[in-house]
């Protein structure tokens, strides 16, 4: 499965999301940098990674939001390319309006840093179809700004629609209706604040984000 | 010509800043703060004749999140 990596001034988990992608598909990611205008050809699957993307001036996520890779970015979501935005990716994708609502600073202002539990939200999406709905899993988190908001409404909607993909099992920083992924309404854009890419084998202390890029290989491939 | 932009929270969004914020002020002694609400000043160098709908365009598509933020412009003399 061919795959594209977006690497932005600032990101830092670009080639752990790399590394995860390439040991699960067995094909390495083309890293393509914020200015370009154009994706590689024939991709299944994009990364936005974690980070501090343009020192999270602004807002997190706002500058990078608005690069040209990003309207490509956008252009392939519509097509319905899978796009993974992880962390400072979830906020770039929020940012950029491929998912709805905003991330905010964490409720006790506190930099969280930690494995969080999290209860799987629905497994009738590419990247969950390797979980069991209501399934508990372990995945870490390392943010500042992993506040989930958005209005009455749409977090009704995302609810209803099946479209929370992953939800704390525990307070971690305040997001509403404890939300820690989404989905987009065509299924086929997650942003999640935990870092799967950081849990794919043993030696990471679990392998429970493996299963979310098993579950691409199985969709996509 | 200089315009400032105020970027605030909407009213229902909480803000963790703001209350941290109120919390340290009570610390301090300062027992009659209500509420504290935290937002942005940004200051903008513009040339002259740029129109109050460029500075708008500006707010919606970059300074502010209209997600969660409102904006005021005010414009001053130079």
């Amino acid at each position: 499965m061919k795959s594209a990596v977006i690497v932005f001034p600032g990101s830092n988990c670009d080639r752990d999301l790399a590394v995860a992608i390439r040991d699960v598909t067995g094909e390495a990611p083309v890293m393509v940098w914020h200015r370009e205008t154009e994706l590689p050809e024939g991709i299944g699957l994009i990364g936005v990674p974690g980070g501090f993307s343009y020192g999270d001036y602004l807002r997190s996520g706002a500058m990078a939001a608005r690069s040209p890779v990003m309207r490509a970015v956008a252009d392939a979501a519509a097509h319905g390319v899978a796009v993974l935005g992880v962390c400072n990716g979830f906020q770039v994708l929020t940012e950029a309006g491929l998912l709805p609502g905003a991330l905010m600073r964490n409720a006790g202002l506190n930099f969280v840093c930690r494995d969080v539990p999290l209860t799987v939200g629905t497994s009738q999406s590419a990247f969950t179809s390797c979980y069991e709905m209501g399934e508990a899993i372990r995945i870490p988190v390392a943010h500042h700004d992993g506040n989930y908001t958005a209005d009455e409404e749409t977090l009704d909607r995302l609810e209803g629609e099946g479209r929370v993909a992953f939800r704390y099992a525990e307070p971690v920083n305040g997001s509403a209706r404890n939300i820690a992924g989404i989905l987009n309404d065509a299924g086929n854009v997650l942003g999640m604040m935990p870092h799967p890419e950081r849990m794919i084998e043993p030696a990471h202390g679990g392998a429970d984000g493996r299963r979310l890029f098993e579950g691409l290989v199985d969709a996509l491939a | 010509m200089k315009a400032r932009v105020y970027v605030t929270l909407k009213n229902g969004v909480l803000d963790p800043q703001g209350r941290a914020i109120h919390h340290a002020l009570e610390g301090l002694g300062f027992t009659g703060v209500e509420d504290v609400r935290a937002g942005k000043l940004i200051e903008l160098s513009l040339k002259d004749g740029t129109s109050d709908e460029d500075i708008e365009a500006m707010c919606r598509k970059l300074l502010a999140n209209t997600v969660i933020e409102n904006f005021r412009i005010e414009r001053i003399a130079a």
